[in-house]
């Protein structure tokens, strides 16, 4: 074997192993953090943890039960206007708008996902809050839902973009109206993508605290209807991990691993939805 | 306007072109539809220039020519699906049964004229969803089931599905999924159908069986198809239009157009002197 083809066999297997060893930190950060989140928090997870409120300051004990429904109320209603207004908005930039609009909106979305998650709070505190001189539930998932917007807006867009111009072609040579078109033929052809999209933006926004902290404030009791302000996971673990309690600790570890055991669950479900029905080819 | 009376096979030829026994045969025939006097322009560009023909019913009508010739531009016309194009823009007068296709409803007309793509574009959906797709937005008068097996009988495809009818149309081969384009283009009982280089993306056999069901379905419709392939407008049409530059140069019965042209740019075209 000449040098020179053994210096090239060395740095073919170097790089090879350097791509590999990437791909492995890559994958590594999700199970430490899963194995951490395991460690620390996994002893306090228990039935109470998901049934009870929380305990009294000095009591151990207690669980995180309006929490974990505060989020639920937060992200069913961020999902409400979030999903929608992207949804549709996406449809009108990929099917109706010139391409002056449509490079307007989306770069105006593109800045608004740039947004930091503070400052969304800050806006939907003065929108939502300071008029009604409350916390409430209401502002929260306001907040989120803002967020939500660009997020599916934007890959929505791009999902529909991608159904081949063929398909719009043999619609429409049928006899399929524009609006018949999108029903039945481009959105059932996006749907994955547009699903996967609304998923990705719902765990996007599902750990968010900063818009949390001036809307929905939290709760140590059950917040009725949704004009209260009201307990969420993310917040609550911000609040049990800075406080000086060993037994809130534990429960702020807790608290982190049913948020993401939750979306985990929730990916996971989606994602056996979608490996169902037809996909469009790319060929 | 008069054009629905022209007898189609004269108009814009140049003298050479015209055969008088050809004209006379050809102007008994009923025409399906006629085009005439039409320019067409995608923004600034023309296209098309001063074209008219005529669409013989229950007859195989070619469109031939190198590519870029503007064929394609013209069986979009048919149907208006060159409506979809930003900036495209038509002038002059295309009539189906006697009534200008410019002025009517847009999805009435493409119920009436169908079309059948170059590449094979079968929807994300079972076979059996694909050929009902027509009859579910159009509304049928006969029983969906009934109707999609008789269109697939029709596209000489309903044996080799009959089986696995909901399986995904993408399992098909790709000379299956265009018949299972032109059943579901033929589910909607279409007057015309038009054709765009329907074989260039399938294999000989594949071809060959398509080839064949043009022939057998010009009983039930008046088709027009554009090809590549003069062999292939030889053998399945009736009547050939070549067209060179977005103009009509030669339209005749197809055994006069590829024995006897009457222009000298067709014979040269049809003897591979070019294109």
């Amino acid at each position: 074997m000449s040098a020179r083809l053994r210096w090239r066999k060395f740095v073919s297997a170097f790089m090879l192993s350097m791509t590999g060893v990437c791909a492995l930190v890559a994958v590594s950060v999700l199970f430490l953090i899963l194995g951490y989140l395991v460690f620390h928090g996994g002893a306090s997870v228990s039935w109470s943890f998901f049934t009870r409120l929380p305990a009294p300051v000095g009591e151990t004990g207690g669980g995180m039960a309006n929490a974990i429904v505060g989020s639920a109320k937060l992200l069913l209603l961020a999902t409400l206007i979030g999903v929608p207004i992207g949804f549709f908005g996406a449809i009108y930039l990929a099917e109706f708008s010139g391409t002056t609009t449509a490079f307007v909106v989306r770069y105006a979305a593109d800045l608004m996902n740039g947004v930091p998650s503070i400052v969304i709070g800050i806006f939907a505190y003065s929108l939502a809050v300071l008029p009604f001189k409350h916390f409430s539930t209401f502002a929260g998932g306001f907040a989120l839902g803002l967020m939500m917007i660009p997020i599916t807006l934007r890959s929505t867009e791009e999902f529909l973009r991608s159904v081949p111009v063929s398909l719009r072609e043999g619609a429409m040579a049928l006899g399929a109206s524009k609006w018949k078109t999108i029903v039945t033929v481009i959105v059932p052809s996006a749907y994955r993508g547009i699903l996967t999209t609304i998923l990705l933006a719902f765990a996007r926004v599902a750990g968010e605290t900063a818009p949390l902290l001036f809307t929905a404030l939290g709760n140590r009791f059950w917040s009725p209807g949704w004009n209260q302000p009201t307990a969420s996971l993310p917040v609550a673990i911000y609040n049990y991990a800075i406080s000086p309690y060993e037994d809130w600790h534990r429960q702020a570890w807790a608290a982190g691993l049913v948020l993401l055991g939750l979306i985990l669950v929730i990916n996971i479900v989606a994602r056996g939805v979608l490996a169902r029905g037809i996909s469009v080819s790319r060929s | 306007m008069h054009a629905s009376v022209r007898p189609a096979v004269s108009v814009n030829l140049p003298p050479t072109g015209t055969n008088i026994a050809a004209r006379e045969s050809a102007a008994a025939l009923n025409m399906r539809m006629t085009v005439s006097r039409v320019n067409f322009f995608y923004g600034a560009k023309q296209t098309l220039f001063d074209v008219s023909m005529g669409i013989a019913t229950n007859k195989v009508t070619a469109l031939i020519g190198p590519s870029g010739c503007g064929k394609s531009t013209l069986l979009r016309t048919l149907n208006r699906m060159h409506e979809t194009v930003r900036g495209a823009r038509l002038e002059g007068e295309i009539l189906l049964d006697g009534k200008n296709i410019l002025s009517q409803d847009v999805t009435a007309l493409r119920r009436r004229v169908g079309m059948v793509f170059q590449r094979p574009n079968p929807f994300p959906k079972s076979i059996f969803d694909n050929v009902a797709y027509g009859p579910r937005i159009n509304g049928s008068k006969m029983p969906i089931a009934e109707c999609v097996e008789q269109s697939l009988r029709r596209a000489a495809l309903w044996d080799e599905v009959k089986d696995h009818l909901h399986k995904s149309a993408y399992e098909l081969s790709g000379g299956q999924q265009q018949r299972l384009c032109i059943a579901r283009a033929l589910a909607v009982n279409p007057e015309v159908l038009l054709l765009d280089e329907p074989c260039s993306a399938l294999d000989p056999i594949s071809t060959a069986k398509i080839e064949e069901l043009l022939v057998q379905l010009k009983d039930l419709c008046t088709i027009v198809t554009v090809t590549h392939n003069m062999q292939q407008a030889a053998r399945v049409s009736d009547f050939t239009a070549f067209l060179l530059i977005g103009q009509l140069i030669e339209f005749s019965p197809t055994p006069q157009l590829f024995t006897t042209p009457g222009d000298p740019r067709t014979e040269a075209y049809i003897t591979g002197r070019f294109g």
